[in-house]
């Protein structure tokens, strides 16, 4: 939390994707505090490893610090506040997080638990339901990774290569 | 930054246990935590850091950079296929209990190809990215 704010308030963007990673440290170990140990290990190696890397290659490409706004934000302050009441007000309504008788816990998950070791026979129930029972939405992550990937390729993956290029700073 | 010493021998004996540690998060998926996505970030990451410190130039003869982008779709398909194939054997798509002769030796072996699939393609879409980054110049 303290982290988000700092994050919001700050201008250096280098040290904003500092902070980024440390948001995604953090993240992860509260993840491995709430059990879900797989989640947490693709939040450290995304969040805190390649995405880092990544977002610092941009901010070699471009400038380094933000600009100041040019509106006063009062306005959209306004719309965020009434929409993010709006929508904490609707979360009165949900069952208590964790409860063994919610509906995400009694739909199809104790189905699974269950059938788990007969039907698929691997230990890891996690994988178990990325990859088998819900094995196409996972089609569909592997399919957005996939075409952020060319997105991305057809932004900035068209400079032509110079002959002899030896990867080193050199002066231009 | 390949001058510099002690970068460069401590990036050449982390490397091996990294892009190693990559393929066993891959293949152990089903026995702890791990698998497709978190493998292929891993095996990513270690070849940024082989850019990083031995430059663009080794490493594009160590991964070529059309090898990469050819992998992005390689493995997508490789897991679109092992559906396809279901479908040929007579089952769903993506049920994968028709793939062997024994539904739980066919789900482990569906489970064990869409997997690769998804760290190949998740590996080469990072490496592909970075090397794109990599080579713009201001």
């Amino acid at each position: 939390m303290v982290t988000a704010l700092a994050l919001i308030g700050l201008r250096e963007l280098l040290a904003v994707v500092m902070l980024f990673g440390i948001y995604s440290l953090v993240s992860a170990g509260l993840f491995v505090v709430l059990d879900a140990v797989d989640v947490a290990f693709t939040e450290a190696a995304v969040g805190a490893g390649v995405s880092i890397v990544f977002m610092l290659s941009a901010l070699a490409l471009t400038t380094g610090r933000e600009k100041r706004p040019i509106h006063t934000p009062l306005l959209p302050l306004i719309v965020v506040l009434i929409t993010g009441a709006a929508l904490i007000y609707g979360t009165f309504d949900l069952p208590r997080l964790g409860e063994p008788d919610n509906p995400a816990h009694t739909h199809v998950a104790p189905r699974y638990i269950e059938a788990s070791p007969e039907e698929i026979g691997i230990p890891n129930m996690v994988t178990s339901v990325l990859a088998s029972y819900r094995g196409y939405d996972t089609l569909g992550e592997t399919t957005v990774v996939f075409t952020a990937a060319v997105g991305i390729l057809i932004l900035i993956g068209g400079m032509p290569r110079r002959l002899g290029d030896d990867g080193e700073n050199d002066p231009e | 930054m390949k001058r510099q010493p002690v970068l460069r021998v401590c990036s050449k004996l982390l490397l091996p246990w990294l892009l190693l540690f990559a393929l066993y998060v891959q293949f152990h998926g089903e026995y702890g935590p791990g698998g497709g996505f978190q493998a292929g970030v891993i095996f990513a990451a270690g070849v940024i850091l082989y850019t990083l410190v031995f430059g663009l130039a080794d490493a594009r003869q160590a991964i070529p950079p059309r090898l990469a982008r050819v992998g992005i779709a390689l493995g997508l398909l490789l897991y679109i296929g092992v559906g396809m194939c279901c479908l040929l054997l007579g089952g769903h798509f993506l049920d994968y209990d028709v793939l062997a002769a024994d539904p739980v030796a066919g789900q482990y072996r569906g489970i064990f190809l869409v997997e690769l699939g998804v760290g190949i393609t998740v590996a080469s879409a990072m490496i592909s990215i970075f090397f794109a980054f990599a080579e713009r110049r201001r």
